[in-house]
Formats: structure tokens, sequence, C-alpha cells
């Protein structure tokens, strides 16, 4: 069905907002009582997270399973069951919704579907134990507004993640998508539009925050014949999943806000620059830019205005230094993924020479609903200069894992122990890690610190695209160090010497202290070579890779020097610097660690105290893993 | 070594269909690495040819990505996944135990050809770290106890 005015697109929306209005309703109220269609509801409609951390558990068979039982039922007709995109409340996964009564299940497995249909839907009861129980209160929650994983939550970007099926662009119509493009291109000059984007405050949410309006506005000032609009989707940063998420959830939303960049700048040519190892993302969003294509929001005179606009996918093949514009570009053109100086930038010059403007994905879902809603109310979300919202990727070790979004200025505090639900285990908070490979470690004395832009680079880490790793007390700061270094030299690009050699240094040292070799002149060295690399290096991969070195020399050097000077690793990761030892007293010789010693460095008799041979440990911990007394130390 | 017939025509028909364009090498190289799983050494000369350009640069490109590999893969690919999330809780530990059952280090396969091993970044399940991938499948909050079991499962 091709619309070719605003009216038709009105018409769409009207016509699937009756499908949405189940869900806006329930989503407005507070709980209440369950329902059923026993007691008289008569439509009711089940939502499943079809995100990837719900998928590898298994949510597409409970779908299936749903779907089935409400066949043989006979009441598939009353119950619509929805694939959505991600509810990021991942550590509970897999995640289902039934509305109207908005009953948040969570852990579901396919074998509780038929539970779920015949208690619930069908007899009004809630399966109590598919709900989420509050760990401080020890009480059951019926309704996710009501869990403290969602409550400091705002979710702008990921608006309709977790609320719309992302493979049905009536849906996403429904939502009032599609219509900041419609508008734009019926009633605002490019100018107009960009001057929004500008008074609004975004910033670029990829890591650098440079000021999106004033991007776009770089690009349209540019003349050429043939101008591009890229979608930077790689996200390569270990450990982060919001793009994914988003291009999972709502890949309408980055087609849309493409379109409305194409128009601003003056192109007609939309690239989405994405992992290959992203399937799901791939496929949801082949599948929003055939129904936008389908739907005349894409193609040839979009809704009668006389521009036209299209996007093509492009692959990426792991490569982190990809997320880099100008290596991106280069990508793109089927090159190795190798960074140039910028100027000039890829406004003036960038994919085959033409002017072009790179985008992050989060960046670009946020535009329809600043267009929507308008720049003042997205400005007025925020800290002075970090306007909105930023979605995060919480994970490590923390209670709730999961995709959030808060809005700019909240504390580290309110994010780990409000959100996230405090540290798993009731272990002791160490530090979390921002911006990834890029980025620093924050400590306790940060934790009231308001997020934004500035304020985490002003103590040594950054934003980033929003990876934020919690570590506690079992993790050592040097060995996180040289996990990042480790990832840095292996995606070097090897352009730069400061880069390919110096990482590589900087590693070596690393290894030297963390396998006991280390010296406190090494520490010098770290920070020396370290603000050399900083300083010197092409592009932002280079300049940023030391971070997370210098940030956790700078809060961490007790531990540092702990392990150059007396060969101790507090949080017992440094192999080198560990002795396993058995406690005699304990031992009750059920010989149960030697037999699984992958190196037969135990020995002792049968129900006598057995001991570990230190030269032929490997320290693998295997043993202390199997001891049922908890017999074997290490220290 | 030689490609095996059908394998070098759906080479050929792979770059047509991109127009025989060298932009298009990376797109290519994806559709080609599907045929036989991994871009032997014949594999890269060929599309040199056919892109007319050097095959050093195909060769550039095909080691310059991750994603590109030119070993083939074992029955069973296993992945642990290395990004943050699941490094914190513990996937280097999980690594150590799966090269040391096999008897294999990262990039290689075993030989028989059943399991080889590699390192990803994130796939994105981290709320079930540390993840392992074999094949499609996930596997979620392993612990090194659990690597000889799995492995004898897939016997």
């Amino acid at each position: 069905m091709k619309l070719s005015t605003i009216e038709d697109l009105k018409t769409v929306r009207m016509q699937a907002a009756r499908k949405l209005f189940l869900r806006e309703q329930s989503d407005r109220s507070t709980g209440g009582d369950s329902c059923g269609l026993e007691s008289g509801t008569a439509r009711m409609q089940v939502l499943i997270c079809g995100g990837t951390g719900c998928k590898a558990s298994s949510s597409h068979l409970i779908a299936e399973r749903i779907r089935e039982t409400l066949e043989n039922r006979g009441i598939a007709d009353k119950v619509d069951v929805v694939t959505t995109g991600c509810f990021g409340f991942c550590e509970k996964g897999p995640v289902v919704k039934v509305i109207p009564d908005n009953t948040f299940y969570t852990q579901v497995t396919p074998e509780d579907a038929d539970e779920i249909v015949t208690s619930h839907i069908i007899g009004g009861r809630r399966v109590e134990r598919l709900l989420y129980v509050d760990p401080k209160t020890g009480q059951s929650v019926s309704d996710s507004k009501h869990i403290d994983f969602y409550r400091k939550q705002m979710r702008v970007a990921l608006r309709n993640c977790g609320f719309i099926d992302p493979e049905n662009i009536e849906e996403y119509i429904a939502r009032d998508g599609y219509f900041a493009l419609a508008v734009s291109l019926l009633e605002k000059t490019p100018e107009e539009v960009i001057e929004e984007v500008k008074k609004s405050g975004l910033r670029g949410r990829g890591g650098g925050g440079f000021p999106t309006g004033l991007k776009w506005s770089f690009a349209r000032k540019s003349l050429s014949d043939t101008k591009f609009v890229v979608c930077n989707a790689d996200e390569g940063d270990p450990g982060a999943f919001m793009d994914r998420s988003i291009m999972e959830g709502d890949p309408h939303s980055i087609v849309e806000a493409m379109a409305i960049c194409g128009y601003s700048i003056g192109s007609g040519k939309g690239l989405v620059y994405i992992r290959a190892e992203y399937p799901l993302a791939i496929h949801r969003l082949k599948t929003a830019i055939a129904q936008a294509r389908e739907y005349g929001l894409l193609g040839e005179n979009i809704l009668g205005s006389g521009f036209s606009f299209d996007i093509e996918i492009r692959y990426g093949a792991g490569a982190f230094v990809c997320g880099e514009e100008t290596a991106l570009i280069h990508s793109m053109e089927g090159k190795r993924g190798e960074p140039t100086m910028k100027p000039p930038f890829p406004a003036e010059s960038g994919y085959l020479g033409k002017p072009t403007n790179v985008n992050n994905v989060e960046t670009f879902a946020n535009i329809p609903v600043i267009l929507t809603r308008g720049a003042e109310w997205f400005s007025s979300i925020g800290t002075a200069k970090s306007k909105g919202t930023k979605v995060f990727a919480l994970a490590g070790k923390i209670n709730n894992v999961g995709l959030i979004e808060v809005p700019m200025g909240t504390t580290l505090r309110e994010v780990i122990y409000d959100i996230g639900g405090g540290i798993k285990g009731g272990r002791k908070f160490k530090a979390v890690q921002t911006g990834g490979p890029s980025g620093g470690c924050l400590t306790e004395k940060h934790l009231d610190i308001p997020i934004d832009f500035d304020n985490l680079l002003a103590e040594g880490s950054m934003m980033g695209s929003g990876g934020m790793i919690v570590m506690d007390e079992d993790d050592c700061m040097v060995s996180v160090a040289r996990f990042y270094l480790d990832f840095t030299v292996e995606e070097s690009c090897g352009k730069c010497t400061p880069c390919r050699i110096g990482n590589k240094r900087l590693l070596e040292t690393l290894n030297k202290i963390t396998e006991g070799r280390g010296t406190e002149e090494d520490l010098k060295t770290l920070s020396v070579l370290g603000n050399v690399i900083k300083d010197t290096a092409l592009c932002g991969l280079g300049q940023t890779s030391p971070n997370p070195v210098l940030s956790t020399l700078n809060h961490f050097r007790d531990e540092y020097v702990e392990h150059v000077r007396d060969h101790k690793c507090r949080a017992k990761q440094c192999k080198a610097l560990l002795t396993y030892s058995i406690n005699s007293t304990l031992c009750i010789g059920c010989h149960l660690c030697a037999k699984n010693c992958p190196a037969d460095a135990i020995i002792g008799d049968v129900r006598k105290p057995h001991v570990i041979i230190p030269d032929k440990c490997i320290k693998c911990g295997m043993c202390m893993a199997r001891c049922r007394f908890k017999a074997i130390s290490v220290y | 070594m030689k490609l095996p017939c059908d394998v070098a025509e759906k080479v050929d028909a792979i770059c047509s269909s991109h127009g025989d364009d060298p932009g298009e090498l990376i797109n290519i190289l994806h559709e080609a690495q599907h045929l036989m799983g991994y871009l032997p050494e014949e594999m890269q000369r060929m599309i040199a040819r056919r892109l007319n350009i050097p095959v050093s640069k195909v060769y550039g490109v095909v080691t310059f990505y991750a994603f590109f590999t030119m070993t083939a893969k074992g029955r069973y690919p296993i992945s642990v996944c290395m990004g943050t999330a699941c490094y914190v809780r513990g996937s280097e530990k999980l690594l150590e135990e799966f090269k040391r059952v096999l008897g294999i280090d990262v990039g290689e396969t075993t030989p028989d050809g059943k399991f080889s091993l590699d390192c990803l970044r994130c796939v994105g399940a981290c709320g079930l770290a540390p993840v392992v991938m074999i094949g499609e499948k996930v596997y979620g909050r392993l612990q090194p106890v659990d690597v000889k079991r799995i492995l004898d499962e897939l016997e």
C-alpha cells in the first residue's frame, strides 16, 4: 500500500491505533487486578521479548508454544501474540508481558506457556511463581512500573522497544511514526529542521558528543550533486549492545531519522554500516526498509513532497576501528578500515569523496521524537550541556544486567544501586568502567557525579557509546587494564606508530606486572608512554586507548604497587602471583580434588589430608571449585 | 590447492552479481566465505582477478577484518565471548579450560576437524554472562567445570 499524502499516513495511524490502544491504555494505568477471558475481558495481548538476549534463552519457542496453546483452546482470535524488541531487563529474561493487566513475567521457559494461557489468560489468575520478586521486600511485583529497575528510567530513544512489533510498520506509525518526516518534508525547510535539532541540544551518542545539528549544518553547506547519510551501526565496544537493541526493537525510527537527515542536508542516499555479527538487527532493518519502500516512505517523491530518499545496507566485518568515521567510510568503499587525518571532514569529503554525514544509531533514534515533541521538550531533559537521555548497557557484577535509559545528570549511584539493584552476591563495589576500551574506571568517590559528557571526561573516563561495566572486589584492576589493552592491540589498524607500537609496549609492560615480573620503574613507563600515545596517535581509537591504563593507575595505584613490590594480587586474579594450598584440618581426604586436577599436582592417601605440589600446580582453580569442604584456599 | 568446480562457479556468480566492482569487495567476501566457511588463498586470487585488483589488496582486506578467516572451521565452531561483561564474569578461565580440554589454541581446529576455537566480542546476551556460542547455539552462565560435559554431549 503506497501512501501518497500525509492524509493517507493519518488514515493508517488511525486504523493501527486500535491495535495499540490496549497497550497504550494499560501502559498508562498503574497495575490492578489481573484479567482473563473468563471474567469478561474481551481481548488480550501477550508481548514476548524477541531481543538477542532473550532469544538466546529460547524466547521464540515461548511464542510458538503460546500460539499453539491458544489455537488448541480455540481462543487464538481473542489474544494477539506479539514479538517485541528488548524490554531491557535481560538479567531476568526471557520476559513476557500480558496486556491489559500489564503483568510482567520473568525467566519464562517454553514449558510455562500452557500455565500462562490456562491460568492467566483464560482463568484470570496470574502465575505467581513467574512474577518478579523484589529482593528488598521479598514480595512479588506484578507490574513493571513497580519494579525498581524501571522506576528511575526514562525511555526516549527506547520509546518503542518492548512496546511495538518491530517488524510491523503500522504499529510504528500508530506511535506517530513517520510524522516527523512527513511534517518536515511538507511544512518545514531543511534549515528549519536543522535549527530544531540544534536547539534541542542533541549531541552525538556514539562517544564523541559532537552537537548533531551543527554536524548536519556542515554537511548542508557543502556543495555537491551527491551527498550521503550514513548510520554508524558498527557497535564494536565489547559488552555494549545499545545500538543493536534499538535496531532490533525499533528499526523504523532509524529509517525515518535517516530520511529526515537526508532532507536536511540535501542527500537522497542513505547507507547503514552494520556489523555482520548482528544477524537479527540486519534482518529487522531490512524488513523495515522494505516496508517503508512499500508504503512510499522511502523511494521516489515521498508523500508527494518531491523529495526522494533510499537506504542501502553495508556490512562491517569486525573491526573496532571502523567506528571511527573516516575508517568506516573506507570500509564502506571496500578497503581496509584505516582512518585518515581530519580535515577534510566527512562533511566535505567522505564516502566516494562526496559530502557525508555520519551519525550513530542512538543519535538517529532521538531525531523523530525531538521533531514531534519539540526541541524545548527535549532540552528540558538532562544537564546544562548534555541534553536528553542516554542508553547504557549495564553489565558485569551487577544484579540487574540490562539495557537502561536515564536522563543525563542521573548519578552513577542511582544507576548502579537503584536501577542495577547493587552488586551481585552482596560483594563490595570497586569500580565502574564507562566508555569501553576508550574510557576509564570510576570509583566509589565518583558515584555521586551526575552522568554527562563533560563530567565523565573530566574524571578521566568518557561517555563512549554507553557500555557500563560494574566491577567488584574480586576484579583486579591491573588485569582489567590489561584486558582492554589486549583488545586495543588486536584492533589497532597499524597505520600510526604510537598506536601500533606504543600500545603493544603498554601491553607487554602490563603482562610483565600481572606475571609478577614488574618493577616500580614499569609504573612510570606506563604513565609516560600512555600520555605520549594520547598526544600523538592519529585517530580517536589510538588517542583514547591508554585511558583504561591511565585511569586505573590514577585511581588504583596501590594495587599496581602491590603487584610490583609485594608480588600480590589482592583480587586473586593474577595467576602467577597466587599459591593454592589445602587446609589439613578441613580436608577429609575425599580425593575429589586430586581426581579433577588436570596437572596431577595433588597427592595424598584416601581419608588423609591431601597436599598440592607447588611446582606442578597450574593454578587453574579446578580443585577449589570442586572441593565440598572449603578446604582449599588461595592467597 | 584448486577450488572445486562448483565453488569456483559460485564465486564467479557472486562477483558478477556485484558488478565486479572493487568497492563491493567486502560484500563479495562475506558471500564467498559462506561457500566453504573460510576464504582459501585460491578463492582470494580468483576474486582479485575478477575485480581486476592486486591479490595483495584482497589479502589485505581479508586479514584486516576479524570476521574473515583463512582457516577451515570445525564442525562445531566454538566461540568464547571475550566481551567485557563476560570477561569480568570469568570468561578467560572458561577459555583456558576449552584450550586445555581440546588441546588447541585460539584460531585452531582439532585434527579430526570436529571443533574449532575462537573468541568473539559480545553476542549481546550479557545477562547470561559468561557466554559461549557453539554453532548457532548460545550457552549461558557457564563455569569451567561445565566445559567437558558440554563437549562430551556433542560427541
